[in-house]
C-alpha cells in the first residue's frame, strides 16, 4: 500500500465514526483530492474478502465496519452491542421528515394521523433530526431534517440512497398545484 | 392526559394494544387490508362500523386521535347516504380526502418497511468501539492542588460574618395584675379608655398583660370594648351592675 493508503488506515482505525473527505484530507492536505480518492480505492481494495473488516462508505463518509457475517457470532458474544432498533411511530416520523425536509410538527402530525411531539423530541434526543430552519407562517413554526446520524444508523451513503417515491408501489406524487388545461 | 399523544401508561392494557397500532391510520389500513377491499372505492359505511368496533374493544376510544378518525368516518358515511344525481358533475366524492390521506400514509408505511430494513443490515457491522469525546465537550475538570483549595476555603469562611447571638429572656405576662388595675378603674366608673389602662411608661409586656386581661374580662361580659372607627382610642365600659357592686 502506497503511505498516503497507510495513513488513512491508521486513522479510519482509529475513529470511532465515519471521516468525511474534509477529514481525511486534512490528515495531508498537500496530497491533493485526487491522490486521496485513488488512496481510499487502495485500502477498500486491501481490505477485500481477505478481511473481517471492511471499508464502508457510509453517513458521506469513509468507517471500517465489520462484515455481516460475523454480527451474530459478535452479538452472542456481547463484545459489541447492537443498536436499540427504532420504533414504528419513531421510523415513521424519520421517513416523513427525511421525504420532506425541512418539514414542521403540524405536517408531521397530519400525515401521521397522530401527535408526533414527543416522537420528534426523542428523535431530536438521539440526534437523528434537528431543527434546520423556522418556516413561514404563524409563529415561524421549526423545521426539521435528517442529521448524518440518521444516513448512520440505516448504514446509508447520502439521502440520495433513498427509495425514490417512484419506486414505491404506492406511488403517490405531491398534489400538482394546478390542473391541466383540458 | 397531559400530552394529545394516545400513549397512556397510567392505563393498564392500552398501551400493549396500542403496540400493534401506531395511530388511526394505521389501524384503518389494517381493516382495509383485513377486508380485502379496494382502497380508492371504500366501502366506508362497512369500514366505518368496524373502526368503532375496534376502538371499542381496544379501549382506544379514550384517544383522541382514534375518536376524531370515528367522527371524520361517521360523517363521510353520512354525506355518502345524502341524495345526488346521476351523472352529476359536480358532485365530490366525501372519501376523496380520505383516501389521499390513507395512500400516503401507506405510503410511509412502505418506507417504514424499507428504513427498518437498513437498520436492521446496518445493525449488523459494527464500527470501532472506542468513543472519541463530542467536540463540544464540556471544558476537562478543574486542576487545582491541595494549598489552592485551602486557600479558596479560608479566603470563604472570612467573608463569614460573626454570628449574631440573640439572648431570648423569657418575659411572663402579669395578667393578674392588669386585672386587679381594670377591676379598680371599674370600680371608679363607668367608662375609660385604653390609655388609662396601661399608662404613659407601658412595656410590651405591660400592653399584652392589659390587652389580654381586657379580652378575658369582655369574654365574662364584666366589660365592653368597643372603637368608634378605625385606629381612634378604644373605649372601655363598664358592662354588669352585678359585678361593681
Amino acid at each position: 500500500m502506497s503511505p498516503l493508503a497507510k495513513l488513512l488506515e491508521a486513522a479510519l482505525f482509529a475513529a470511532s465514526r465515519p471521516l468525511t473527505l474534509e477529514e481525511l484530507a486534512s490528515l495531508e492536505p498537500e496530497s491533493g483530492a485526487a491522490a486521496l480518492r485513488a488512496a481510499l480505492g487502495e485500502l477498500r481494495a486491501a481490505y477485500g474478502d481477505d478481511h473481517g473488516v471492511e471499508l464502508a462508505e457510509i453517513a458521506e463518509g469513509w468507517q471500517f465496519l465489520t462484515r455481516r457475517d460475523f454480527a451474530e457470532a459478535i452479538d452472542r458474544a456481547q463484545f459489541a452491542l447492537r443498536p436499540r432498533r427504532l420504533s414504528p411511530a419513531a421510523l415513521e416520523t424519520l421517513a416523513i421528515i427525511a421525504y420532506r425536509q425541512p418539514v414542521g410538527r403540524v405536517e408531521v402530525d397530519e400525515i401521521r394521523g397522530v401527535d408526533s411531539g414527543a416522537v420528534i423530541d426523542k428523535l431530536l434526543e438521539r440526534g437523528l433530526v434537528e431543527v434546520v430552519t423556522r418556516g413561514e407562517g404563524l409563529g415561524r413554526p421549526l423545521l426539521y431534517g435528517t442529521t448524518p446520524q440518521f444516513l448512520e444508523i440505516l448504514g446509508l451513503k447520502d439521502l440520495e440512497e433513498l427509495p425514490r417515491l417512484e419506486e414505491l408501489s404506492v406511488a403517490l406524487r405531491p398534489p400538482t398545484p394546478a390542473e391541466e388545461p383540458e | 392526559m397531559t400530552t394529545p399523544s394516545p400513549v397512556m401508561r397510567d392505563q393498564s392494557g392500552f398501551v400493549i394494544e396500542l403496540e400493534q397500532f401506531s395511530g388511526p391510520l394505521d389501524l384503518l389500513l389494517h381493516l382495509i387490508h383485513e377486508e380485502e377491499v379496494d382502497i380508492t372505492d371504500l366501502p366506508i359505511s362497512k369500514i366505518a362500523d368496524q373502526f368503532l368496533a375496534v376502538i371499542g374493544d381496544l379501549g382506544l376510544n379514550q384517544a383522541a386521535d382514534y375518536l376524531e378518525m370515528a367522527a371524520r368516518l361517521l360523517r363521510i358515511k353520512a354525506q355518502m347516504l345524502l341524495p345526488r344525481r346521476l351523472g352529476d358533475d359536480e358532485w365530490e366524492d366525501p372519501r376523496a380526502e380520505l383516501v389521499r390521506r390513507l395512500l400516503e400514509y401507506q405510503q410511509i408505511r412502505e418506507l417504514v418497511d424499507w428504513l427498518a430494513r437498513a437498520a436492521a443490515v446496518r445493525a449488523e457491522r459494527f464500527g470501532r468501539g472506542y468513543e472519541a469525546p463530542p467536540a463540544d465537550a464540556p471544558p476537562a475538570p478543574l486542576q487545582i492542588d491541595l494549598n489552592d483549595l485551602l486557600g479558596a476555603a479560608e479566603r470563604v469562611i472570612a467573608l463569614i460574618p460573626e454570628p449574631m447571638l440573640h439572648r431570648v429572656v423569657p418575659r411572663p405576662l402579669d395578667v393578674e395584675s392588669a386585672t386587679a388595675k381594670i377591676h379598680a378603674l371599674l370600680a371608679e366608673r363607668d367608662t375609660f379608655g385604653w390609655s388609662d389602662v396601661v399608662g404613659p411608661g407601658a412595656t410590651i409586656v405591660d400592653v399584652l398583660s392589659a390587652f389580654i386581661a381586657l379580652l378575658e374580662l369582655a369574654k365574662r361580659g364584666t366589660l365592653s370594648l368597643a372603637q368608634p372607627e378605625p385606629f381612634a382610642p378604644m373605649v372601655i365600659r363598664r358592662e354588669s351592675p352585678r359585678e361593681a357592686a
